[in-house]
């Protein structure tokens, strides 16, 4: 035992040596981190695994239209877009280490489409302190695109959802101005701020709302809830809930004998959702929602550039499902990205293209439904705001009307 | 000097960490610090859960609820009433010791499958119960902590060794979390080698002739319910601190799952197993995830599909493994090792000698 003393010893100056090696990588100075006169280099953190991982191919998509842009236009005014996405499983401290391993360790030029509201929350104060463009989250929190002035680093991209919820406020003020309306909503910010735009759309109206119910994200099942609602005497279900609840909800709505009208949240309505709920028996009577992208299933944009080039793009990415509406979101939010990159030209600056992104987009984007303009002024920070109302007719989504703009409306 | 030559080689060990851990940063990047202070609060929490698993044979799923618990006091205190920060750490701990205290009194008339249960429950319900008040607990939206700046006297000595740039506050955090694991490590070396320790230990093992010896069960059991709820208390502040951001997404059911499989993996009832299981319950699901996606010969279709139950997937492999190679964790099997190794080199005139063989419940 005694003998052990002086050899540990040398094992211990072995190892300190061997530290020592490895930590010697220190970044070294540059004007523009992440950039080379061949390449951009981005990073992204999504839920790839855990009760989220149906978003993750969302960052699949994105990596193909990259894919597609490095292969056919040799990259962005020649460099080439070098995109990395980590797995945060959707929790908020994963997402703070990952992105500062992003950020410090992998030395990314811009965070790009992060998503989830409190995993985006979480990292936004710490990019805005080291001046990393955190762009076009994921996530329609209004608070990514209302708070650009503490923020300016930080940007969303999709319509607000209390914008989206003022179009449904709308809709009911227009068709059913008696209503009565029933809400079933996630108890997070997500489920929170649709309501809370729904409340101030119908404003004076507010009481026609005769019942709101929430659930937990944890829970098991909506039928408590429904009954609920349908015991007050609701004729009008509003649905503000992720895709697994918004099937299991429509499922259990039926199997009540129950058939009030539905308006459906958004980020719910994707066709393939539709089918499961159908398959599982739900009737899918009455069902309005809105939409701001080209849905890939909808037969009338079979001969639509915009919807040829999607398919050219997403044959780069072989587990995604090219009928799943993530799919195109996340090459429609690359273009407008790539658009940003070209319009910086030579001045690749993280200030520049914060003040592009922010401040002068100005795109008419093929993958969104026509008329929608992705568009930010140096007093609007809401890139896109015009949605159009869009009823089932039991095999695909209808656009009714035309489309409804909030620009302004939300502050 | 003949006691230091004398000194068995465990203590040179623990020396060769202590300086390890000290040096880390002034080597590695603040990036790479942060991470290694995940590994410390995960080591600092797991210590805990071996307390109460290891030592006293009580099961807890419920450790990630208690983290928030005690995350969620050090950032109400700090954000609501302006508390320093390093004054929030033992409250935290101490208020999370009480819930764990009151959470061992129905724990003594449950049996191991029933307590299980029931602190499963607690990880359940507590993401969502820490949705309100929302003016308090920031509800859905969690709490923002601004990470903060390392003190005068830690930049300069700090700059004074490595000649770099300034210390960053992820590396001051790595030490404080550094002086906190070290400590709680101390205590629990002295706790588990004297009177509460053996007590603990001899409930876990016969509880019926435990009593029969006059130790009190009920105390000692909601004792080792409670200290072990004051680590994950000191754990859960730190992961705040270091994250700089609480919610109740940051404490979803997995983390209670990660804890107790980082505790088995680096063995029960042991000093060194939470530090091993620390760098576990960290390393492993990052690597699960970036090194399959990154390897070329893999096929992206098993990749994507590897990718997206790659932590679970593995936790589940290595946790199978350890209990059929090695049940008393990678401590264990060092340990085991070891022993033999020394048996190799005494040669073979010791073998057979009746010696007692090495035993990991044994520290």
């Amino acid at each position: 035992m005694a003998k052990m003393g002086p050899r540990l010893c040398v094992l211990a100056a072995f190892l300190v040596t061997l530290a020592a090696c490895g930590g010697s990588n220190a970044p070294a100075a540059q004007t523009d981190v992440g950039i080379t006169s061949n390449s951009i280099s981005l990073g992204n953190t999504i839920a790839q695994s855990g009760p989220a991982a149906a978003y993750g191919t969302i960052a699949a998509a994105e990596q193909a239209y990259f894919t597609y842009i490095n292969n056919t236009k040799g990259g962005v005014n020649g460099r080439k877009i070098n995109f990395k996405v980590l797995d945060d499983a959707y929790t908020p401290a994963n997402a703070v280490t990952l992105t500062k391993q992003l950020v410090e360790q992998d030395q990314v030029f811009a965070m790009f489409s992060g998503l989830g509201t409190q995993t985006q929350t979480s990292v936004r104060d710490y990019l805005n302190t080291k001046k990393v463009p955190q762009l076009f989250v994921a996530t329609g929190a209004t608070t990514f695109m209302a708070d650009y002035s503490s923020h300016p680093f930080t940007i969303g991209w999709q319509p607000p959802y209390q914008g989206e919820a003022r179009i449904y406020a709308k809709d009911i003020l227009a068709n059913h101005p008696s209503a009565k309306i029933g809400v079933l909503y996630q108890n997070d910010d997500y489920g929170q701020d649709y309501l809370k735009g729904l409340t101030d759309g119908l404003g004076s109206s507010a009481s026609l709302i005769v019942d709101k119910e929430s659930y937990e994200v944890t829970s098991a099942s909506t039928a408590s809830q429904l009954a609920t609602l349908k015991a007050k005497g609701a004729d009008t279900l509003f649905l503000f809930t992720t895709p697994a609840f918004t099937i299991k909800s429509l499922v259990i709505t039926t199997a009540l004998h129950w058939e009030p009208t539905i308006y459906l949240n958004s980020v719910s309505n994707p066709q393939v959702y539709m089918g499961i709920a159908a398959k599982a028996g739900a009737a899918l009577k009455n069902v309005t929602s809105v939409g701001y992208i080209k849905d890939p299933t909808d037969p009338q944009w079979a001969n639509d550039s915009g919807m040829q080039l999607y398919k050219t793009v997403i044959a780069n990415c072989t587990t995604c499902n090219v009928n799943d509406g993530f799919n195109i979101y996340g090459v429609a939010v690359a273009y407008t990205m790539v658009d940003v990159l070209t319009q910086a030209g030579s001045n690749m600056t993280r200030q520049n293209v914060m003040n592009i992104a922010g401040t002068q987009l100005n795109e008419s984007n093929p993958f969104l439904l026509p008329g929608v303009n992705v568009k930010t002024t140096s007093s609007d920070h809401f890139p896109i705001t015009q949605e159009q109302v869009i009823t089932w007719s039991g095999t695909g989504w209808t656009l009714k009307g035309s489309l409804i703009d909030e620009r302004g409306t939300i502050k | 000097m003949n006691r230091i030559r004398s000194a068995p080689p465990r203590y040179w060990l623990v020396l060769v960490a202590v300086l390890f851990f000290v040096g880390l940063p002034t080597v590695v990047t603040s990036f790479q610090s942060s991470e290694w202070t995940q590994v410390l609060i995960f080591a600092i929490v797991i210590m805990g859960l071996n307390i109460l698993v290891g030592y006293n044979g009580q099961i807890s799923l419920g450790h990630g609820a208690l983290m928030a618990v005690g995350a969620y006091t050090s950032a109400i205190l700090i954000h609501r009433y302006h508390v320093d920060y390093l004054v929030t750490i033992p409250i935290a701990g101490l208020l999370t010791g009480l819930v764990g205290f009151l959470l061992g009194i129905p724990a003594l008339r449950l049996s191991a499958l029933y307590l299980a249960l029931a602190t499963f429950a607690l990880a359940v319900v507590t993401p969502s119960l820490i949705k309100r008040p929302a003016q308090f607990t920031g509800g859905v939206q969690g709490i923002l902590i601004t990470p903060p700046d390392p003190p005068q006297f830690a930049k300069d000595v700090f700059g004074g060794v490595t000649g770099g740039p300034a210390m960053t506050s992820d590396q001051w955090l790595y030490y404080v979390s550094l002086v906190i694991a070290l400590l709680l490590f101390w205590f629990a070396w002295n706790l588990v080698r004297n009177r509460p320790g053996r007590a603990m230990r001899a409930i876990r093992d016969r509880e019926v002739a435990a009593a029969a010896s006059g130790i009190n069960i009920a105390g000692y059991k909601t004792l080792a319910f409670g200290i072990s709820a004051f680590y994950a208390g000191v754990g859960g502040a730190l992961y705040g601190l270091t994250s700089g951001f609480v919610s109740p997404d940051t404490f979803p059911l997995s983390l209670s799952f990660q804890l107790l499989v980082g505790t088995v993996i680096g063995g029960l009832a042991s000093i060194a197993g939470p530090l091993v299981g620390g760098i576990f319950t960290f390393w492993l699901p990052i690597l699960s995830n970036q090194f399959v996606a990154s390897q070329p010969w893999i096929p992206t279709q098993v990749a994507a599909a590897f990718k997206n139950a790659g932590p679970a997937v593995t936790y589940g492999a290595l946790l199978i493994l350890i209990m059929i190679f090695a049940p008393n964790g990678v401590v264990g099997l060092v340990t085991a090792g070891y022993a033999r190794l020394q048996a190799r080199l005494r040669g073979a005139g010791d073998r057979g000698s009746g010696q007692m063989p090495s035993d990991a419940q044994t520290v």
